[in-house]
């Protein structure tokens, strides 16, 4: 970033290419649509391109990143209270260049795809359900895999109230995803030498 | 390790962390407490499930889209780099503003002192003044009553008769 400050186009290209997989997928559970979420994340991209002379060294850079997409990401779900991401295999597409709907492999059957996605959904669903704080924190925790202190900083609160607020969100997703909870743990004994 | 500490551990376990440094003390800990090694299995499987939300990858044109938008930014001028912060900017102008007032506020506020700035300018006509013993009892004269009204006759004292006698 210390290079990008000083001009060098070469890194910040090197910074989208490192971050926009993470960021992407962060925003995108956030909001629950992709191509909200690829608005969104050129958007802070963009904001640190502008923001580029003030960068502090002091301070993570993918602190600054997540808290950018953070702040973002709760704007555009506040502003837009984004519905749950429903979609048919034939609803014409929005935009020309968004990604190509996800579709089953060859050797998975339709009815094991749906299945799939159908879990994902729910999934989906329970962690949107969550409270805002508890969702960032178990977005870049589970998923970013994120230290303590990071998301500390990118949420601005201590590191006691970010594990008393994980481990609340954790203990929610346990009870709401209770049924998938006890199917994993099931083959888990299953798989489990006698 | 007790309960109340395992539930750090247990987040980890939620999270997926497999390299935690505590993870043998919580499974130590979870062996003979059936509470913690009941929330230790479900948020390991919780784990698994979380892991099935699926990736998504950014659209071939991701990467485009951002480069044409930081390409049309326009470049900083020299002001702009060395106020990068429009609020140090700001708050800069604000002094600035604050001290021009003050500044031009100064003669009026402090009209007292004017006189005093004046004679320490012009030192011999201070010198001439400060030495006439008049001005050191200035605020006595003026507020001498008996020096401004004529003196009230005396009850205990004969009035002047101008010299003449009553035989």
């Amino acid at each position: 970033m210390l290079d990008v400050k000083a001009g060098d186009e070469a890194s910040f290209d090197f910074l989208l290419r490192k971050y926009r997989s993470p960021l992407v997928n962060f925003l995108c559970r956030m909001v629950r649509d992709q191509a909200t979420a690829e608005d969104l994340a050129q958007e802070v991209f963009l904001r640190v391109y502008r923001a580029r002379h003030k960068y502090n060294p002091s301070a993570k850079f993918t602190t600054w990143l997540f808290r950018i997409a953070t702040n973002l990401a709760l704007n555009s779900i506040r502003d837009r209270r984004y519905q749950k991401l429903e979609f048919s295999i034939d609803a014409p597409a929005d935009e020309e260049d968004s990604t190509p709907r996800e579709l089953p492999a060859r050797d998975m059957r339709i009815d094991e795809h749906m299945i799939e996605r159908d879990r994902a959904q729910f999934i989906q669903r329970a962690i949107s359900s969550l409270p805002e704080k508890q969702r960032v924190a178990v977005l870049l925790h589970k998923y970013e895999e994120m230290d303590y202190t990071e998301i500390a900083g990118i949420l601005e609160c201590s590191e006691s109230a970010l594990k008393s607020s994980l481990f609340r969100a954790y203990e929610t997703l346990r009870v709401q995803l209770a049924p998938l909870v006890a199917q994993s743990q099931v083959r888990r004994g299953e798989g489990r030498p006698s | 390790m007790k309960c109340e500490d395992a539930v750090n551990e247990l987040i980890a376990y939620a999270g997926g962390r497999k390299d935690s440094p505590r993870r043998r003390e919580l499974e130590k800990h979870a062996a003979g407490c059936a509470t913690c090694r009941t929330q230790m299995e479900q948020f390991s499987a919780l784990s698994s499930v979380l892991d099935e939300l699926p990736a998504v990858e950014p659209s071939f044109t991701f990467d485009a889209r951002v480069r044409q938008r930081v390409a049309a930014e326009p470049e900083l001028g020299w002001f702009g780099r060395l106020v990068p912060q429009p609020r140090l900017a700001l708050s800069g102008a604000m002094l600035v503003l604050l001290a021009v007032w003050v500044v031009k506020m100064q003669p009026y506020k402090m009209g007292a002192t004017v006189p005093v700035t004046q004679a320490v300018e012009q030192p011999e006509d201070f010198n001439a003044i400060k030495d006439l013993g008049v001005l050191e009892n200035y605020d006595v004269l003026t507020k001498f009553d008996a020096l401004a009204e004529p003196a009230a006759p005396q009850p205990g004292k004969a009035a002047p008769d101008n010299g003449k006698t009553n035989d």
